[in-house]
């Protein structure tokens, strides 16, 4: 299985979340993995109910069976003086440099460099390896930009092609590049089942392929359990239905009693229901057109926390992340 | 629980107003932002106003919703609006917009050189504040033609949804900034005293960042700013311009969220963020609200029962197993019995909303007896009325932060837009403002 797993997804489906489920479930059974940040944003950090997340790798929780999610949320700048550090020695230059703004410059303005750096952050911790030889991370899950910027974001060779033709920010360029087309790399895309963002997803899909970028699978979020089979017959009795109601203690069964006054309000709730079934179906529908795994994942009513984080991971782990 | 109800946010008086000229929706992404945004335009023009919607990145939908199948970066006339207004929608070409005010701002030549520069084309295609200063830009070109007298602006879908307010300045620092003129001619800079320090501090720098992105890189920087040179006092000027505009009393800000926690999470702290820039702020606008006919019906209470109208069924209807006459019906539909699982049921699911279907959902070999029936309508309500509740609660949480800001509330659709009528549906749920039948 590839190593490195980019998830994104349109901005209100859940791609942090779904992220941080993923890496949950890839640490289960005595794995260890990196959960990457990349838009300073501390989406982690709020999920995993922490302090904000700092320039470095840090275990934010454990596993069922022994295994350990690490975080770290990559800052462009931080990485950058790292990485100059690491070619240059600059020591106190470093500082000089950004308070003249040159970095800011480097990181923000050069387009395309900043992209460089933090996929280049999760490139690397794919690949070092402790002393013994073995990875570090046996996972890294890249919690990345939304869909509608996956792809320039990912593609940074070209991105970067036109302005570094040489020079150490063009040859990282080049090894990045290598590994996000590799095998060693998936692409998965959060969504839910409404148009806007499955139409998002079908395009974000085609120019991942165009691109040369390994796509993964399909998650979809937050998806409501089925509460009517099926819908409603038009012919159904409503008084048969005020009768039920009224047998279950609702109330009067008579027209302007309390369980007769109820059948109206339910029954519309109920079509309701059935459109947006309908609806729902016809984005699965569009979806498995896309000849790509697809994973659903149930809707938590209670809102998103630790415990309903582990319950996403369960249900990954069951579909086989 | 419930707090003093925030005042209602009414959109009418707002959108006929002569004064009102620019409103700006802003508000985290996948909320509905640009839809609502395209709604306010379409009322305020079926209410007799000439308005141009600049939207960002519309959905295709939104864009033939307003029989527009290609939006671009010029306003097109939207056909078929009632009413003596008219409706203009154009989406934004940030690429587009930038190459215009070199066209605009420089001669042939040096234009020509601007535009071929590889390093201006990254700048005008990828550089993460291109987009919000542009859409800023738009919106001062378009107020400054004077041609509508509302203009209804979408903001991008922002890694920080408040990034459209700095972006505008961070360009323009950029643009015309010291470490861009430092890298273009050092001397210039600082006057006698300050030019060692900047000269030692430039061929480090120029030496670093050549070694880093490449010689070609820096070169490339250096015919931009030499050819952009005079263009750089504009950029700053213009962005501190639309940034006053925004401002000014004839613009207003809406917040656009749905009850939800993070959304409201991030309306709350834009409406912070506005009162610190002094942006005057109408209201914040809460999509996709709930209601109920049948609030008074508690989620408890309708479990309660759904379980009392189960427990007295046979064993295997209350499995969901069909009774022996139904099973029977089902073979000559050769549909397998139980088969409601997510993703299976395409083809009842499928014929709900087809008024021709109802023929066959009334022999559907699925129909459920009556109780079951019951208890899966109060089931379903009992879901409902949990969603309501939880939306309270996130909405309680921002009033308690901002009584003051008022609110207008639209209530959920079941599906997206996709014409004209569905907007206009939107509109009418907008001013209407009030909470839907039954929410708490």
């Amino acid at each position: 299985m590839s190593r490195l797993q980019v998830v994104s997804g349109k901005g209100g489906t859940g791609k942090t979340t779904v992220a941080a489920a993923l890496a949950l479930a890839l640490a289960t059974e005595g794995k260890r993995t990196l959960l990457v940040e990349v838009e300073g944003r501390q989406g982690i950090a709020q999920l995993f109910e922490t302090e904000a997340l700092p320039y470095e790798e840090r275990k934010i929780a454990v596993a069922p069976g022994g295994g350990e999610v690490y975080a770290l949320a990559i800052d462009a700048e931080l990485a950058l003086l790292d990485y100059l550090q690491m070619f240059y020695r600059l020591g106190g230059a470093g500082r000089a440099l950004r308070k003249l703004g040159a970095i800011d410059f480097a990181t923000t303005i050069a387009p395309g460099v900043r992209d460089v750096l933090l996929t280049g952050k999760a490139c690397e911790a794919v690949r070092r390896k402790d002393k013994r030889g073995r990875y570090a991370y046996d996972y890294v899950v890249m919690d990345a930009p939304p869909t509608g910027r996956i792809t320039r974001f990912l593609n940074v060779n070209d991105e970067v092609a036109g302005l570094a033709k040489i020079g150490p920010i063009h040859n990282q360029a080049q090894a990045v590049m290598r590994v996000l087309k590799s095998a060693e790399t998936s692409v998965h895309l959060v969504t839910l089942l409404e148009e806007m963002p499955v139409q998002e997803t079908i395009d974000g899909v085609a120019e991942l392929r165009s691109a040369g970028l390994p796509v993964g699978r399909i998650l979809v979020n937050m998806v409501r359990p089925t509460l009517l089979d099926g819908p409603v017959p038009q012919d159904v009795k409503k008084t048969a239905i005020a009768k039920e109601l009224s047998r279950a203690g609702l109330g009067g069964a008579r027209k302007g009693g309390l369980a007769e006054q109820l059948v109206e309000p339910l029954l519309e709730q109920a079509a309701e229901y059935a459109e947006r079934i309908a609806l729902e179906e016809e984005q699965r529908a569009e979806l498995a057109r896309l000849g790509l795994p697809v994973q659903e994942l149930e809707f938590l009513s209670e809102g998103i926390d630790l415990a309903g984080l582990y319950r996403l991971a369960a249900t990954l782990r069951r579909q086989g992340v | 629980m419930t707090l003093d109800v925030p005042p209602t946010l009414d959109v009418d008086p707002l959108l006929d107003d002569p004064k009102t000229r620019i409103i700006v929706c802003c508000g985290a992404g996948g909320v509905g932002k640009t839809t609502t945004a395209a709604a306010l335009g379409l009322r305020a023009a079926e209410r007799g106003r000439k308005v141009v919607v600049l939207t960002i990145d519309p959905a295709r939908r939104l864009a033939q919703s307003m029989g527009i199948d290609s939006l671009d970066n010029t306003p097109r006339r939207v056909k078929d609006i009632e009413g003596d207004g008219e409706l203009h929608a154009m989406m934004l070409d940030m690429k587009r917009t930038f190459d215009e005010i070199v066209e605009t701002h420089a001669d042939e030549d040096r234009a020509r050189a601007i535009l071929e520069n590889p390093f201006y084309q990254s700048l005008s295609a990828g550089f993460a504040g291109t987009q919000e200063y542009m859409a800023m830009e738009k919106l001062g070109q378009l107020r400054s033609r004077d041609e509508w007298d509302l203009i209804v602006v979408d903001t991008p879908p922002s890694r920080s949804a408040l990034d459209f307010l700095d972006a505008p300045s961070r360009l323009g620092s950029f643009l015309d900034g010291k470490f861009i003129r430092v890298l273009m001619a050092p001397a210039k800079v600082g006057g006698r005293a300050g030019m060692k320090f900047l000269n030692v501090g430039m061929s480090m720098m120029t030496g670093t960042l050549g070694k880093l992105l490449g010689g070609p890189f820096l070169k490339d920087v250096q015919t931009f700013v030499a050819a952009m040179d005079t263009m750089f006092g504009g950029f700053r000027t213009r962005a501190d311009a639309t940034y006053r505009l925004l401002q000014a009393p004839g613009t207003a800000f809406l917040v656009v969220a749905a009850p939800e926690r993070d959304a409201l999470r991030e309306a709350a702290y834009f409406v912070e963020r506005l009162a610190a820039d002094r942006m005057p702020l109408a209201g914040l606008v809460l999509n996709r609200v709930h209601g109920s006919g049948a609030a008074r019906l508690s989620a408890e209470r309708a479990l309660a029962a759904a379980e009392a109208l189960t427990a007295d069924l046979p064993a295997d209807a209350a499995d969901g197993e069909l009774p022996a006459a139904e099973a029977e019906l089902s073979e000559e539909h050769a549909v397998p019995a139980g088969n409601a699982g997510p993703g299976e049921n395409l083809e009842t699911g499928g014929i709900v909303d087809q008024e021709g279907g109802k023929e066959e959902v009334r022999t559907s070999p699925e129909s459920p007896s009556t109780p079951e029936l019951t208890a899966g309508l109060l089931r379903l309500h009992a879901e409902r009325m949990q969603l309501l509740a939880r939306e309270q609660r996130t909405r309680d949480r921002f009033t308690a932060l901002h009584p003051e800001v008022a609110v207008a509330e639209v209530a959920a659709l079941p599906g997206d837009v996709h014409d004209l009528a569905g907007l206009r549906d939107i509109g009418d749920r907008l001013a209407s403002g009030g909470r839907p039948a039954g929410a708490a």
